[in-house]
């Protein structure tokens, strides 16, 4: 079992389980985790997955590649820990993970 | 070139209006021509591109020689890979002269693109959308509480232009009493000379543009002295990037935000009264549930396509499905088409006001040159939806809408409306 904590941004607290080769994204949009727009459906192209991901968890992610780096460097609210949802691949050894989604998607 | 399309005499010999689009050769099928759009006739030839020839070849139009991609997917991968297909030297399917180009962030690549759009976002991001939402409404009330109940008159010019009209000259801090001279110069960026329009020559057209660097030259000079504001003016002045632009660039930007704020989001307001109109069982279930508002927004969204397409320029030789395209290929992207794929969408030529997934249209096209402006744009058709539901049972259309004679902004220019006040 793959749990995902989902934060929003007054703190309410959501732990969803999600499915291995699915995204963070998908994990809570499909959940209706709320937060999350996934205008384009995971393809990297809108940045409306942004998600700050908790500081414990940001080396055991994949390095941001150059289409996301290209995405968030153009979001005003990108902050160091700043990844987008639909970048991050769901696997066994992100159970616990953390991130807390921003008041706008934008 | 610029004007080869309005240079030309023999106008009828690229127009399509009328065809049957089965019964001409796929080749020939032109989708620049504006006529098919003005007389909103484009549906069938969008859907036979779709089906027979997805990233089609026009070798010959008015405009040139230009591919045409079709489908959702390919779209996206045009949009999504600015590497092969650019954005310079412009965006319009119509080549520039020279002397008559504006630089702006649309018509850049990377990195200057980056550079230039990040010192305008932060107005339209949505955290200042918060404080622009109580103007708005206000603004949305007043020009509705206006409007005459059981009497004639043209939606496009009493609501649609006047309230993205007063809402550019929020953004732009701009003398509200001249705000009418937004609409005029962003109409005459992309008005085509001598097609009925706003323009009858291209000096007329460019006697306006200079008047409107002028204006904003003025604004510029006056704002740069002062403390850095919260409106685009003030913050192209005082941005790092974009403080010493060149006169040009910076008029290029400005336009680029003018027409981007206006056109668009006046269309989508004109475009929401047609359709459910065109709709009236949508209608019936949005007076029932107007929670269905944020959804419907996005659909309208969808079904108008505001901008009917983008263009792109191939920088090496590359392949889209099995067409082999050329380094300095015009390639367009039909997000009108795109946002009608039967692969995407279920039942695309229904406006369907609780569409599921209703937010994943093209119409603000996607990666780094996705619109800046949508939030802004979803918050003020949101506001006048509510305010409109709020107060009117019908806004009944009745006569034919007039359409823009353009392949690029799909819109109106008149809408002659009833509105009928809601019963107690």
């Amino acid at each position: 079992m793959i749990n995902i904590v989902y934060v929003e941004h007054d703190g309410t607290e959501r732990v969803i389980e999600a499915k291995p080769g699915s995204s963070v994204m998908l994990a809570a949009v499909t959940n209706g985790v709320p937060g999350i727009d996934a205008d384009c459906g995971g393809a990297c192209s809108c940045a409306t997955c942004h998600v700050f991901v908790h500081k414990e968890w940001l080396d055991k992610l994949e390095e941001i590649g150059p289409t996301e780096e290209a995405m968030l460097s153009l979001s005003p609210d990108r902050q160091n820990n700043s990844r987008l949802a639909c970048q991050i691949p769901v696997t066994e050894d992100l159970s616990g993970l953390m991130v807390t989604t921003p008041e706008f998607q934008f | 070139m610029a004007d080869s399309l309005e240079a030309n005499p023999a106008r009828s010999k690229w127009s399509m209006v009328g065809k049957d689009p089965y019964s001409m050769p796929l080749e020939k099928i032109d989708l620049s021509h504006p006529g098919i759009w003005q007389a909103n006739e484009f549906i069938p030839f969008l859907k036979r591109l779709r089906d027979e020839d997805p990233v089609h070849y026009c070798s010959q139009s008015a405009v040139g020689p230009y591919w045409s991609v079709m489908k959702y997917k390919d779209i996206m991968e045009v949009d999504t890979s600015p590497e092969i297909y650019s954005s310079e030297p412009t965006i319009g399917i119509i080549d520039q002269f020279e002397e008559f180009t504006l630089p702006s962030f649309i018509a850049m690549d990377p990195p200057k693109h980056d550079e230039q759009r990040r010192i305008a976002q932060p107005v339209v991001a949505p955290a200042n959308l918060k404080n622009l939402e109580i103007i708005i409404r206000e603004r949305v009330c007043k020009i509705l509480d206006g409007l005459p109940i059981g009497e004639k008159f043209d939606w496009v010019k009493n609501v649609s232009i006047e309230l993205t009209t007063q809402m550019l000259a929020t953004l732009f801090d701009f003398p509200f009493e001249d705000r009418h001279k937004l609409t005029y110069w962003s109409d005459m960026t992309t008005a085509i000379p001598g097609r009925g329009g706003v323009a009858d020559t291209h000096e007329e057209r460019w006697a306006a543009i200079q008047e409107c660097l002028e204006y904003f030259q003025r604004l510029w000079d006056e704002r740069a002295k002062k403390s850095s504001g919260f409106d685009l003016v003030s913050m192209l002045a005082h941005g790092e990037a974009t403080k010493n632009m060149p006169p040009m660039e910076f008029l290029g930007n400005l336009l680029l935000l003018i027409v981007g704020g206006n056109d668009t989001t006046r269309n989508s307001m004109s475009g929401g009264v047609v359709a459910l109109n065109e709709n009236p069982a949508e209608y019936e279930k949005l007076r029932k549930n107007t929670d269905l508002i944020g959804n419907m927004v996005s659909e309208i969204i969808r079904w108008q396509t505001p901008l009917a397409h983008m263009r792109r320029t191939a920088t090496q030789d590359t392949t889209l499905r099995d067409k082999n395209i050329n380094a300095g290929d015009k390639v367009v992207m039909w997000y009108v088409s795109g946002n009608r794929d039967e692969d995407v969408l279920e039942r695309p030529n229904d406006f369907w006001i609780d569409r599921p997934n209703a937010r994943q249209h093209l119409s603000f096209g996607f990666g780094i040159h996705r619109c800046m402006g949508n939030r802004l744009a979803e918050m003020q058709l949101r506001i006048l939806w509510e305010e409109i539901m709020d107060r009117f049972e019908f806004i009944e259309v009745v006569g034919k809408p007039e359409r823009v004679y353009s392949s690029f902004v799909k819109g109106y220019t008149k809408l002659p409306v009833v509105i009928h006040r809601k019963k107690k």
